[in-house]
């Protein structure tokens, strides 16, 4: 206990010395020169001339510097001393070559600031637990194995609630309905009627999570209940827009759908249900999923499990592979066997992205590679310029460890400013990231630079600090003192030992350039390959709206009001197609059952559901989709007469193999439906994927889940907007202030991903391209200014400025090429590393190898052509005389 | 030729001057330096301007207290005296070089037949 209290006493009275310097070395100095006057008097008295009583208490004393320097390192805190003491230097030498330490420290910040946000990234969607409650424990359930569309990954209500009835490894399992369509919601009553997004989950499904409510509270189990009554939560962004963050809300009633709901709670800020489970859509509003509702509507339910503790997702799988199957035997009459996957949800949510994301990371990793080895290059170049200096302070004393203690401190001053502005570089990044709601990648809304990231950026600074003085310090501990005081400069081509080093640095850098670039070119190539996909219809000058209308569910009403919607908005001028879907593709979907009638399907041979949509005549043409064969849906198709269905091209093949399916009968549903037209495949629900198959439903014969209109125009969308929604309102009134979505934004939507990718690696590409062309020129610069005067001596013998032109760029091409022959033979191996990532192209795609190979060549040559121009205007007189 | 003067081993200084202070009482920096070269019988090597680290460290662990004051010829200087609890870590660090000093005399002092019995 004691020897704590003196040890930190000691502390504090060495901090207080530290601080007061000037008044401790004053008083020293008053208490060492009384010391003297004593000693002398002393010698005086014992009869010594003055001179020699002076001369002995001065030997006496021993040196009055090295008493001084005892007393401060006794009293003080030498090592921050002698750290201050760098830094100041540091300081000084860095704002006397203020040119070098604003291009290092811009490198760096660059550099190191791409290095944060792509960490932020990846630590959120990658490495950051789920923001919920033992996150580890919730496991993701997809009936069909997860294959297929969200008809088929789903659970009707039976199922789920006999799986939650007899499984052993689950504390619960909660549910939501995935069809977020079915529950779009229309609020009134508050300025314009509007259309909020809301989801139905179970009345367990947010304490599974662990989501508490900000206010109020969240469902109880009554109003879970058919008949209970309605309430509603409100999403926190939802919660401050629209209602201003008003706490009073809680507990008043709102308007949707026309009916009065509660508002019994609100959710917190971080809970954000959109960007976990549906990722680049807003969610607004939370109702109860009724379970007795739901119970009619086949596969409506999505299902999240919480494991007991202990059990893992292996155990959990092996229970459901043998439980499913006996559920399903004792329910003959489901259709599904719902053969489930299970996975963690984490997973789930960002299984799928960890290749690309550690892509990325690896990709910004190199960046900071080059970053390094750039860094090393100019301090290289810097150590050769302050040999002389280098070599004065060693002569003066100061030990090899102390000159590379000192370059230390200097990298590490240069890799902190560095650091410091890249954290400002990575907070702008992650704060535009945040707000990127069309990008579809999970939780990417909560991106920010925290306390890990903070944390990876000492890391990362530090190693960059060490890495980049290790060349220059080697160079300097190791260099002679004799030769740096002999070698005074601009001498002839001295110091080539010196520039090797520097030129294998160079290679380096191009070579770890040209693995960025053919990155970078592969994915840029796949991703204009995605671009190039047939959809199977035309996305530009169209768009949608969501519509809304009261048929009471009355096909024969629906069928007139649908064909006044559009007999209106047709008249709308440029308008020059419209039709209405339930559900746009890209977007949204759901499966039915479709079947050739009278075939007997062999075991395999049932392809299952097929997407089904529910269209008004016009729809296809609105959306530029293809007729094969047969016609479009026109108003005659009616409530009374025969049903009748179109189908693609994929539908056709598998279910009349090598027959024409025009006129046949199909059973869709279970019911007899004619085949009048095969259109072209649609990409329903992935750009890259290939099309499942699809049938559509007229609007007068089945019943659609929600509508869109569609309207194709030359005109652009803001242009129609208002107009269109004119004319929605005249017909009817309630219909909500809904966003015109143009049809390319729902593609843009779905390709976002891989648009995000290319876009940040594409940047990463050129940065490193930037990088190693100042690398290359560097080096070039400086080894003409060492050798003007050889230059000088050459064309005084008569070289042509061609020749030392030439021969400079020469020099610059055989650093360049030495760096592509390495640079692409380790871009073969990290390409096929890529390959999973590549769409339609080949990791060895010659076109990406080719134009890495020309880009930097031609960089190469540009970073030559400068310096070769200086040398070829050298004036052999000035350079001869010159020192 | 003179006998080589005695490095002083890291810490012996502190308690020399522990000691000094404790018996002469108050003292400036160069009477100390002077008592102890006197007590060694200038046996000691010992730059004078060395004992103000070891003043000022002493005086951090509050074991001894500075004071600027007048010599007897009335010559301003600064004086060092003792504290309470420099008298306490005196006596314990004088009993420890008493043990140590003893045990290393017996150890040197070890006599033997070279290993052979």
């Amino acid at each position: 206990m004691m020897g704590v209290l003196d040890a930190l006493r000691r502390a504090i009275e060495r901090l207080r010395s530290f601080f007061r310097k000037a008044p401790m070395d004053r008083d020293l100095d008053a208490e060492m020169a009384a010391h003297l006057v004593l000693a002398v008097e002393e010698n005086l008295r014992r009869g010594l001339s003055p001179e020699e009583a002076s001369r002995q208490a001065l030997v006496r004393f021993g040196g009055v510097a090295q008493s001084q320097e005892r007393h401060r390192e006794a009293r003080g805190l030498p090592a921050l001393d002698l750290l201050l003491q760098d830094l100041r230097y540091t300081f000084r030498t860095l704002r006397r070559d203020r040119g070098f330490a604003s291009v290092a420290v811009l490198i760096l910040a660059l550099g190191i600031g791409a290095n944060i946000a792509v960490f932020s990234v990846v630590n959120t969607i990658l490495l950051r637990p789920l923001p919920f409650r033992d996150p580890r424990q919730l496991v993701w359930m997809a009936s069909d194995r997860g294959v297929g569309g969200l008809s088929a990954v789903t659970y009707t209500v039976a199922a789920y609630e006999e799986f939650l009835r007899h499984n052993r490894s689950f504390q619960n399992v909660t549910s939501y309905d995935p069809y977020f369509g079915d529950t779009d919601y229309k609020l009134t009553g508050r300025g314009e009627p509007q259309q909020v997004a809301g989801v139905a989950v179970a009345g367990d499904f947010l304490p599974t999570l662990g989501v508490q409510p900000a206010l109020g509270r969240l469902f109880t189990p009554e109003e879970c209940r058919k008949g209970g009554r309605p309430a509603v939560l409100l999403g926190h962004f939802f919660w401050q827009r629209q209602f201003s963050a008003d706490p009073a809300i809680v507990g008043q009633a709102i308007l949707l759908n026309d009916s009065p709901v509660t508002v019994v709670g609100v959710l917190p800020a971080s809970f954000d249900f959109g960007s976990v489970f549906a990722p680049g859509l807003k969610t607004d509003i939370f109702v109860p999923g009724i379970m007795d509702v739901l119970r009619n509507e086949g596969n409506s339910l999505a299902l999240l499990g919480r494991l007991k503790p202990g059990v893992t997702v292996a155990q959990a799988q092996a229970e459901v592979d043998v439980l499913m199957p006996q559920i399903r035997a004792a329910h003959k009459d489901w259709y599904d066997d719902y053969a489930t996957a299970i996975t963690e949800l984490q997973d789930h949510v960002s299984g799928k992205l960890r290749r690309s994301l550690v892509v990325l990371w690896c990709a910004v990793g190199l960046i900071l590679l080059i970053v390094c080895v750039n860094l090393s290059n100019l301090l290289l170049a810097r150590a050769a310029a302050r040999s002389k200096e280098f070599a004065l302070r060693s002569a003066l004393g100061a030990g090899r460890m102390r000159i590379a203690r000192q370059l230390l401190t200097e990298s590490l001053a240069l890799a902190s400013v560095g650091a410091m502005l890249g954290l400002g570089i990575a907070f702008a990044i992650t704060w535009y990231l945040a707000r990127q709601g069309s990008i579809a990648l999970p939780l990417l809304s909560t991106v920010q630079v925290d306390g890990a990231a903070l944390g990876w950026t000492l890391l990362i600074a530090l190693a960059a600090a060490i890495l980049f003085s290790l060349a220059p310090s080697l160079k300097v501990s190791g260099g002679n003192l004799q030769d740096a005081l002999k070698d005074a400069g601009h001498g002839m081509s001295a110091g080539r030992k010196h520039e090797s080093m520097r030129a294998m640095l160079v290679v380096s850098e191009v070579a770890l350039a040209c693995v960025l670039l053919v990155g970078a070119g592969l994915l840029l190539r796949s991703f204009l390959r995605v671009l190039d996909v047939d959809l199977g219809f035309q996305p530009s000058k169209a768009a949608a709206i969501k519509i809304d209308y009261n048929d009471g569910g009355n096909r024969e009403r629906r069928g007139a009001i649908l064909q006044e919607i559009l007999r209106r908005v047709s008249a709308i001028p440029g308008i020059q197609a419209a039709g209405i879907v339930d559900m746009l593709p890209l977007d949204r979907n759901r499966s039915g059952g479709l079947q050739a009638k009278g075939r007997i399907y062999r075991k395999g041979e049932d392809p299952g559901a097929a997407f089904e949509y529910v269209v008004t005549p016009g729809y296809l043409r609105a959306m530029g989709m293809q007729i094969r064969e047969g016609r479009d849906f026109s108003w005659q198709d009616t409530p009374a007469s025969q049903p009748v269905v179109i189908v693609n091209q994929a539908a056709a093949r598998s279910h009349w193999p090598g027959q024409d399916p025009l006129g046949r009968i199909a059973l869709v549903n279970g019911m007899d439906t004619r085949v009048v037209g095969v259109i072209s495949d649609v990409r329903e629900s992935s750009v890259e994927e290939g099309s499942g198959l699809e049938m559509y439903l007229p609007g007068t014969q089945a019943d659609p889940e929600g509508a869109e209109l569609v309207v194709r125009s030359a005109l652009p969308p803001e242009a129609l907007a208002s107009g269109v929604l004119r004319t929605l309102r005249a017909y009817n009134p309630e219909q909500p202030a809904a966003e015109f979505r143009p049809i390319q934004s729902i593609v843009d939507h779905a390709v976002s991903p891989r648009r995000f990718f290319v876009i940040l690696v594409g940047i990463f590409a050129g940065l490193g391209l930037l990088l190693a062309s100042l690398g290359i020129y560097g080096v070039i610069s400086y080894s003409v200014t060492r050798q003007a005067q050889e230059i000088g001596i050459r064309m005084a013998l008569g070289a042509s400025t061609e020749r030392v032109q030439l021969g400079v760029i020469a020099r610059t091409m055989r650093l360049a090429l030495a760096g592509l022959a390495a640079g692409t033979i380790t871009s073969v191996i990290a390409a096929r590393w890529i390959a999973a990532l590549l769409f339609k192209t080949e990791p060895t795609d010659p076109a990406a190898f080719a134009a890495t190979v020309l880009l930097l060549c031609a960089v190469a040559v540009i970073a030559g052509y400068i310096p070769a121009r200086r040398a070829a205007r050298i004036d052999p007189m000035v350079a001869l005389r010159g020192d | 030729m003179p006998e080589k003067k005695l490095d002083l081993l890291q810490g012996t200084l502190d308690l020399m001057v522990l000691q000094t202070l404790a018996a002469m009482g108050s003292l400036h920096g160069y009477g100390i330096a002077r008592r102890i070269e006197e007590a060694s019988g200038d046996a000691v090597l010992l730059n004078q301007g060395t004992i103000y680290a070891s003043l000022v460290r002493l005086q951090q662990r509050g074991w001894i207290s500075a004071e600027w004051g007048t010599s007897d010829n009335n010559r301003k200087a600064k004086f060092y005296a003792i504290t309470k609890r420099g008298r306490k870590k005196l006596t314990e660090d004088a009993a420890y070089w008493e043990r140590l000093s003893g045990v290393m005399g017996r150890v040197l002092a070890m006599q033997g037949d070279g290993g052979n019995r």
